[in-house]
């Protein structure tokens, strides 16, 4: 490869750019690994991308929550084309040259052609067809000339002038084909749309990124493209959509989590011996036990009682971590949870029964009592109601939780009344979504709690996991 | 000697067996061959990892052994054990005449020694696929176990010596990531991650398995179970359940997917009583 505009460079220097690149983000690449990918590359046909990309995939990333972050990489370090071109081997296709042909100033035409383009690709599904036209979107719109002799380049722009969105009324009835509206089949259509339009939308932010990357370098870039892994999301910041991703992810970490639990709990002492089995396991080989085999210890299964802050600003934190308590309930004797505002209900029974969860979070914030004042976080007053109606829910076989950002509104704190409920359990911790620098300041009263429960501070779901992996029963 | 020579030649042999793979699978199968080292595919249950092993044991006319992994799987099982009971057997038969030595140079040879899958594979000549089914339900311990076997492609059996692979064989690990595997065995392998194929491809698969569906239901089946897969499941439909589907579909004689259908036959696809309910409500179904 010899591309000036890239950075110049050998096959080899590149490699190893592309894999530093790879560990500046997180992903652990050995130097092991590093050596496959160069063996795995020289099997494969160079001139196919794909294959590549392929190779490399299987040589380094080893976890499939990686892949995302890769793929991002990879379209960085191995761009598919260079400037405005078409890929080199298909040079001279007539899509190419037929935006050469508009006048760059008649913007308005450009915008026309490429919606109507866009309309017809989105009708089709042709992938090829789909990168093809971001390209050119993003060429012919997401250009612009901010300083002299130097170029920017927005994804915005772009998605602004065509804005996809309003092609689906149209895009819809062609579908549909004259079938009824509202039924199923709309459904389906307009998801697999929506998929397309997305496609879409992605595949013109991986240009605006690589278009960058060859005005500005591809280390500049790498550095912003990668986008958290979803156990590092901050639930505080996360958005709708990492959200759902994040309940998405509940129940393959609890089966995670209850797998890794069983293995420690057989590494762990094992029980008596059983005479019964070893006499009978004794009898194939001619009476000599050569195994012994010990009955299993019996685990010890304390109660869970999770009190959450179920306000706006801690809610994404409080639902997930109430999801999982219910995803690992087998874990536990028995779960119990309770929900505040700035007055407490439980609210156990809208999860009990395998529920859907999305409706269960949603019946849980309309039909619980949690608002008693005007529905601002009232830690104290939960508190000192939990302790009246539920004190006798915290026993010394209780695990409790409290789930919440400890900003009390500059109210009435009542450490007394969480001292209380603290000290009948047998075991105490409060998870803090906040980061631990703000523990104290403004409103908080994470120091005044802090003294009374340790506080852990569980900004996102690899925190939570690592907490729940350490407090569960062995 | 590998068993392909392209991914190319990788696709068309494996979709003359009825697997249709797209170019990340090609490609990886072939690497794996060609540079020797084992392939662990991961990946949600029912999108084909144990398929993937069996396709590419018949494309490649080799044979197939197979260890299935479970808690509690050990060596014994896993590589080799000698037959006790064989052993005691034989001494008893020995009578007074024989020396102790003879007796037990005789009881730990070959023929008290009873093969498990990962030594039968070492030990074939002939083209093999060992296929390790469900890495993750194992425990910590076999994964130290199937280093050696892995990376050397060699088992040492202290009376007998260490037996090297005749022809190393085309090994498939699969696993569905309900726990991590240790960062020492996934290195000495290559990794595949299989999702749900695109729409195209799934339909290309649906027809192969299910000939008799006509192409336009297949299509609109694809499209249905991708939009249940993008609703909040507690388990989204795989292709196993797509191909059940359509078979269920084909065994009633229905010809369309409307929303009649789809309410009767939502069992096929959705195996969470809670998902049923969700799916209905947002399809509009009922």
């Amino acid at each position: 490869m010899t591309e000036p505009a890239l950075g110049g460079g050998g096959l080899v220097d590149r490699h190893v750019a592309f894999v530093a690149a790879l560990r500046g983000a997180g992903l652990p690449v050995s130097m092991a690994e590093s050596l496959d990918a160069t063996q795995a590359m020289a099997a494969v046909d160079l001139r196919s991308r794909e294959q590549l990309r392929a190779a490399y995939a299987a040589a380094v990333v080893k976890r499939a929550a990686h892949r995302a972050t890769f793929d991002r990489l990879f379209d960085l370090w191995w761009p598919p084309a260079i400037g405005d071109g078409e890929p080199i081997h298909d040079e001279g296709s007539p899509d190419a040259e037929s935006l050469e042909e508009v006048e760059p100033a008649d913007l308005d035409a450009i915008r026309k052609m490429l919606r109507d383009a866009l309309r017809d690709v989105l009708l089709t599904g042709d992938d090829e067809a789909l990168r093809r036209l971001a390209r050119q979107a993003v060429s012919g719109l997401g250009r612009a000339d901010n300083q002299p002799g130097r170029q920017s380049w927005f994804t915005y722009r772009v998605l602004r002038a065509l804005s996809p969105e309003t092609l689906m009324a149209s895009l819809l009835e062609a579908v549909l084909a004259g079938e009824e509206r509202g039924g199923l089949a709309e459904k389906v259509a307009r998801q697999m749309l929506t998929e397309r339009i997305r496609q879409f939308e992605e595949a013109v932010e991986a240009e605006v990124r690589r278009r960058l990357a060859e005005d500005r370098g591809v280390e500049a870039i790498s550095k912003t493209a990668v986008k958290p892994l979803i156990e590092q999301v901050d639930f505080l910041r996360a958005s709708r959509d990492e959200i759902a991703e994040l309940r998405r992810k509940v129940y393959p970490l609890a089966r995670r989590l209850a797998t890794r639990l069983t293995a420690k709990r057989r590494l762990g002492r094992s029980g008596r011996l059983d005479v019964r089995r070893t006499v009978r396991a004794s009898l194939s080989s001619g009476g000599v036990p050569l195994t012994t085999i010990h009955k299993p210890h019996k685990p010890h299964k304390p109660e869970l009682v999770v009190l959450c802050d179920v306000s706006g600003s801690v809610a994404a934190f409080a639902h997930f971590t109430v999801l999982l308590a219910f995803a690992l309930r087998e874990q536990f004797a028995k779960v119990r949870v309770f929900a505040f505002v700035d007055t407490c209900d439980e609210v156990t029974s809208f999860f009990d029964h395998g529920d859907d969860v999305v409706d269960a979070l949603a019946r849980m914030s309309r039909e619980a009592d949690v608002v008693w004042f005007d529905g601002h976080s009232d830690y104290g007053h939960s508190f000192e109601v939990f302790n009246q109606k539920w004190s006798d829910a915290v026993t010394p076989k209780t695990s409790l939780l409290i789930l919440g950002d400890a900003r009390n509104n500059y109210r009435a704190q009542s450490v007394p009344a969480l001292r209380s409920i603290a000290r009948h359990a047998r075991h105490a911790f409060w998870l803090n979504p906040e980061p631990k620098q703000y523990w104290g300041s403004g409103d908080s009263a994470a120091t005044a709690y802090g003294d009374v429960i340790p506080m852990i501070e569980c900004r996102n779901a690899g925190q939570l996991q690592e907490f729940v992996e350490a407090i569960l029963p062995i | 000697m590998p068993l392909f020579t392209s991914p190319d030649d990788v696709r068309t042999r494996l979709a003359a067996t009825g697997y249709l793979a797209d170019d990340a699978i090609a490609t990886t199968v072939f690497l794996a061959d060609a540079l020797g080292k084992p392939l662990l595919v991961e990946g949600p249950a029912g999108t084909g990892k144990t398929e993937l092993a069996k396709a590419v044991a018949t494309a490649a006319d080799a044979g197939l052994v197979r260890l299935q992994c479970y808690e509690g799987l050990d060596e014994a099982r896993a590589l080799y054990e000698w037959n006790y009971r064989k052993q005691l057997l034989r001494i008893q038969a020995a009578g007074d005449g024989q020396k102790w030595e003879e007796t037990h140079d005789d009881i730990f040879s070959e023929e008290f020694l009873l093969p498990r899958p990962l030594l039968t594979a070492i030990r074939q000549s002939e083209p093999t696929v060992l296929l390790v089914d469900e890495t993750d339900k194992a425990d910590v311990e076999v994964e130290g176990l199937l280093l050696e076997v892995l990376s050397d492609f060699q088992v040492t059996v202290p009376e007998l010596g260490t037996i090297v692979a005749i022809r190393k064989p085309f090994v498939v690990l699969t696993s569905n990531a309900t726990r991590e595997l240790s960062e020492a065995l996934k290195r000495r392998c290559l990794f595949l991650h299989v999702d749900y194929p695109d729409a195209e491809r799934e339909k290309a698969i649906v027809l192969s398995r299910v000939p008799e569906v006509p192409a336009a239901l297949a299509e609109q089946l694809v499209r249905t179970v991708r939009t249940l897969r993008a609703l909040e499941l507690k388990k989204a439909p795989s292709i196993a359940e797509s191909i059940d589907w359509a078979r269920t579909l084909v065994a009633l004689g229905l010809d369309t997917l409307d929303e009649t259908v789809v309410a009767q036959t939502l069992g096929v696809v959705l195996k969470h009583a809670s998902d049923h309910t969700r799916a209905a409500k947002e399809l509009g179904l009922n």
